[in-house]
Formats: structure tokens, C-alpha cells, sequence
């Protein structure tokens, strides 16, 4: 799929674990301002490629990559880049909510005071919380442990706690699967808002989750001599109505995977 | 196979679109056997056993909805869906064609029609004919097929224009013929309307396999 001013690129983008590779020449444009969903079977290697949007897989010691992955059209992997600061500005957000056992004010606070942040925190968090849909739900309690919080709010929290760093992408593993149809609407609710001012790529295993709320969908796969490929891009809604590659067909109904 | 259940569903969702097909053709031969032969019993029967048809439409209608409910079918499966509700619909309106053809029978009661023009039988026989193909043509999901159905139905057009065309004259010669020559123009445009129908089934053939909606295309061929 061609893309005019991608955010994100990745160009033929292999990963090993060790001698085991895990993505295979990928070579994908994510689209600005948009959600892009990763989408594929078990051990694929989706959460894979996501973790190198923002240099995650810098974590596992045997990790290492060939080819690029791009941001804004830099390097990513370029020796002068700091992957802590990457990660700024590429947020993630995980499958199991994972607020730090603090309140809730510091849970968003957490990220800009280590960055030396030096506006109006107050103002941060409440906007952050706000854009994240939970203030009003939380704007009485924000001294209580984000520990007491519901599943679905806890989701939240941790994408607010993304936001209060400004980033510009945010990346999402799974991030409605530990939670009810309700709170996952609700996050799924809030993906489209936020899509207007951040991009957002969300690996997910449920297919109707990716119909509902991408703009694009990617479909990954593993065979015997390639994990981690991709079969097909494009717009979801072509994905998810005619697909033209027979294996993503048959892994959309249910044939397969 | 994860969806054995699904596609079992699938097949008998087809089979009873296919069921349908038969009950519509059956009744479009059995409405032009009795308006030829002056049998009004056969023409009551018609226009009564339109109910079924109706009735088959409907539960195949349910079946789809409780199939998008219960299975949130995607790519191929919701086009199949789509293709059996819309497909459903054009059986159910030729049926009604049928209705059509058996009422002017009763109208023209018992007296004899005098010469029924042999473009009318051919008409219905072509009509069917693309009927059972563009059925044929969705089970063995071929375009081409489909594609022949849609293009056949400009010989039934030709057909039925000088159809009109010879009535309009016969009446213009025979004035008291008039009132039996209304009749048998509704009974031409009937068997015009039971053709396009029978595009209608080719051209959701053609989306169905391949996704697109394309008369436009066909015409450019």
C-alpha cells in the first residue's frame, strides 16, 4: 500500500530471537493520524513488530534486527538515538492494565516529572485524564491508589498515562483483551478520538475489534519457512470485506489460525 | 476446520435459497401453462400458492439475520449473506410476476384468448431459462456464467418490444380485441420484469465472488 508522509516505516525489517527469526521482510508504511491494526494467528510475530515501533525488543538480550524501522523518516535503530526518549514519543499500552501501585494523580504524573517536566502538572494530568476519557470519573479520587480502579478505568489510566508525555504514536498490545464488552467499547470509543491527534497501532486477536476500529489493517502470518510476513495491507474496510489474498480470507472467517 | 457449524449453516442457507428458486420456477411454467390452456383451477392455484413463496422468502430473511447476529460474518461469508438476502428479494418479486400472470388469467376468464402471440411463450421460456443459469451460476460461483445471464436479456428486451409492438397494432386493427390485448401486455411486461430480475440474481452473483458491484463494467465488455 503506498502512503504519502508515513509516521512510521519499517523496510525490510527482520527480527531474530537468537538464530530463530521472528518478522520477515516486512516493509510497511504506518499512515499519520490514523489507526492501523496489526492483525494475524498466534506467534505470528505481531506483538513482535510492534515492540520495535519504540525499540521494546532492545529488552531481550538475544534480540536483534536487520533492515529499518523509520519514524518521522529517521533511523530509529541509529546509534545517536535514545531509546528511552523513543519511547516518549512512541507510548505503549499492554494487554493487562499496568497503573503503578501509586495514586492516580502520580500514576500520570509519573512520566513528565522524570522528564523534567516544568509547566502546570495539575493542568497535565487533568487534561491527560480528560483526553483519555476518565476524569470524570476520577477527578474526586485522585489520591486513591489506581489500584482500586475498575479494569476497564485502570486501561485508561495507563493510556492517559501515555498522553502526559506527548507522544505522537501510540502503540497497543492487545489492550481490550483483559476487559468487558463495555470497557472495551469504551477504549475502542476512545481510539477514534484520539486517532485525530495521534497515531495508533494496536495488535489484536479479535477480528471484529479490527473491523470496528481501524482505518487499516495489516495481516500477518507464519508459515514454515517465514513467521512473521505480512500477506496483506489496506484499508480495513477492503480487508474486512474482499480481501484479495485467499490466506487472509480464510483467516478472517474463521478457516484458519 | 474451526467453523464446521458455520458453514454447515451456509450450505443450508443456500439450499433453501436454491428451494425457493424451484417453487418461483415452478410457478412462472405453471402460471403460462394455465393462462394458455384457459385453466382458471390451475391459475387459482398460482396466485394461492404465492403465500409459500412469501413465507420461504421471510425464513430465509431470519436466517440471515440470526446468522450476521450469531456469527459476525466477514469478507466472503458476509457477502454470501448479502447475495442470499438480496437474491431472496428478486425470487420473491418473480413470484409475484407468477401472481401476476395467474390474476389476468382469471380476468380473461373462461373464453378463449384467441392466438396467444409466440413471442410470449418464448419470452418466458428465455426468462427461465437465465433464471435456472444465474441460480446455477451463483452455486458454482462463476462469473462468466453470471456474466452470460446479464447479457441475455437484451434478446428478451427485442422480443418484448415487438411484442408490444404487435399488440398495439392488433388492437389498432380490431378494437373490440382491446380489453384481451391490456391483458396481454401486462402479461408481457410480467415476463420483461421476470428477465431483468434474473440480472438482478447475475449481478449479485458477480459481487458475491468477486466484491464489486460492476454492471458498469459489463457494459463496457
Amino acid at each position: 500500500m503506498q502512503v504519502a508522509d508515513p509516521i512510521l516505516q519499517t523496510k525490510n525489517l527482520n527480527v531474530y530471537y537468537a538464530d530463530k527469526r521472528v518478522v520477515t521482510d516486512v516493509t510497511l508504511d504506518i499512515v499519520r493520524n490514523r489507526i492501523t491494526a496489526i492483525i494475524g494467528p498466534s506467534g505470528c510475530g505481531k506483538s513482535t513488530l510492534l515492540r520495535c515501533f519504540n525499540r521494546m525488543n532492545d529488552l531481550i538480550p538475544t534480540a536483534r534486527i536487520s533492515g529499518q524501522v523509520l519514524f518521522e523518516g529517521q533511523d530509529l535503530y541509529a546509534p545517536s538515538v535514545d531509546p528511552t526518549e523513543i519511547r516518549y514519543q512512541i507510548g505503549m499500552v499492554f494487554q493487562r492494565p499496568n497503573p503503578f501501585p501509586k495514586s492516580v494523580f502520580d500514576n500520570v504524573a509519573f512520566g513528565p516529572r522524570i522528564n523534567g517536566f516544568k509547566g502546570n502538572i495539575d493542568e497535565l494530568v487533568e487534561q491527560s485524564l480528560h483526553r483519555a476519557a476518565l476524569w470524570d470519573e476520577v477527578k474526586d479520587r485522585l489520591n486513591s491508589s489506581a489500584l482500586a480502579l475498575s479494569g476497564g478505568q485502570q486501561q485508561r489510566l495507563c493510556i492517559a498515562r501515555a498522553l502526559a508525555v506527548q507522544p505522537r504514536v501510540i502503540l497497543m498490545d492487545e489492550p481490550c483483551s483483559a476487559l468487558d464488552p463495555i470497557a472495551t467499547l469504551a477504549i475502542e470509543e476512545l481510539m477514534r478520538e484520539l486517532s485525530e491527534e495521534y497515531s495508533i497501532v494496536i495488535v489484536t486477536h479479535n477480528m471484529q475489534q479490527a473491523a470496528r476500529v481501524s482505518h487499516f489493517t495489516a495481516f500477518l502470518m507464519a508459515d514454515d519457512t517465514r513467521i512473521g510476513h505480512v500477506v496483506e495491507y489496506g484499508e480495513s474496510r477492503q480487508i474486512f470485506t474482499n480481501p484479495q489474498d485467499e490466506r487472509t480470507e480464510a483467516y478472517i472467517t474463521g478457516r484458519f489460525g | 476446520m474451526v467453523r464446521a457449524d458455520f458453514d454447515r449453516s451456509l450450505k443450508d442457507l443456500l439450499d433453501n435459497l436454491m428451494a425457493l428458486g424451484k417453487m418461483v420456477e415452478a410457478a412462472i411454467i405453471k402460471s403460462m401453462a394455465a393462462l394458455h390452456a384457459r385453466d382458471l383451477q390451475a391459475s387459482f392455484e398460482v396466485i394461492d400458492e404465492d403465500k409459500q413463496v412469501n413465507e420461504k422468502r421471510f425464513q430465509l430473511e431470519e436466517q440471515c439475520i440470526d446468522l450476521i447476529a450469531t456469527q459476525q460474518p466477514l469478507a466472503i461469508d458476509l457477502r454470501i449473506l448479502l447475495a442470499v438476502l438480496h437474491i431472496a428479494v428478486e425470487l420473491e418479486r418473480m413470484g409475484d410476476y407468477a401472481e401476476g400472470i395467474g390474476k389476468v388469467s382469471l380476468i380473461v376468464g373462461e373464453e378463449p384468448l384467441s392466438e396467444m402471440p409466440p413471442e410470449m411463450q418464448e419470452m418466458a421460456d428465455r426468462g427461465l431459462d437465465m433464471l435456472r443459469r444465474s441460480l446455477r451460476a451463483l452455486v458454482d460461483r462463476d462469473t462468466d456464467a453470471a456474466s452470460q445471464v446479464w447479457k441475455d436479456d437484451d434478446a428478451v428486451d427485442v422480443l418484448y418490444n415487438r411484442l408490444v409492438k404487435e399488440l398495439l397494432l392488433d388492437m389498432a386493427r380490431t378494437p373490440s380485441w382491446i380489453e384481451r390485448g391490456t391483458h396481454l401486455l401486462w402479461v408481457a411486461h410480467d415476463l420483461e420484469r421476470i428477465a431483468d430480475r434474473a440480472t438482478n440474481i447475475a449481478e449479485r452473483v458477480m459481487f458475491l465472488v468477486t466484491g464489486k458491484q460492476m454492471p458498469q463494467q459489463w457494459h463496457a465488455d
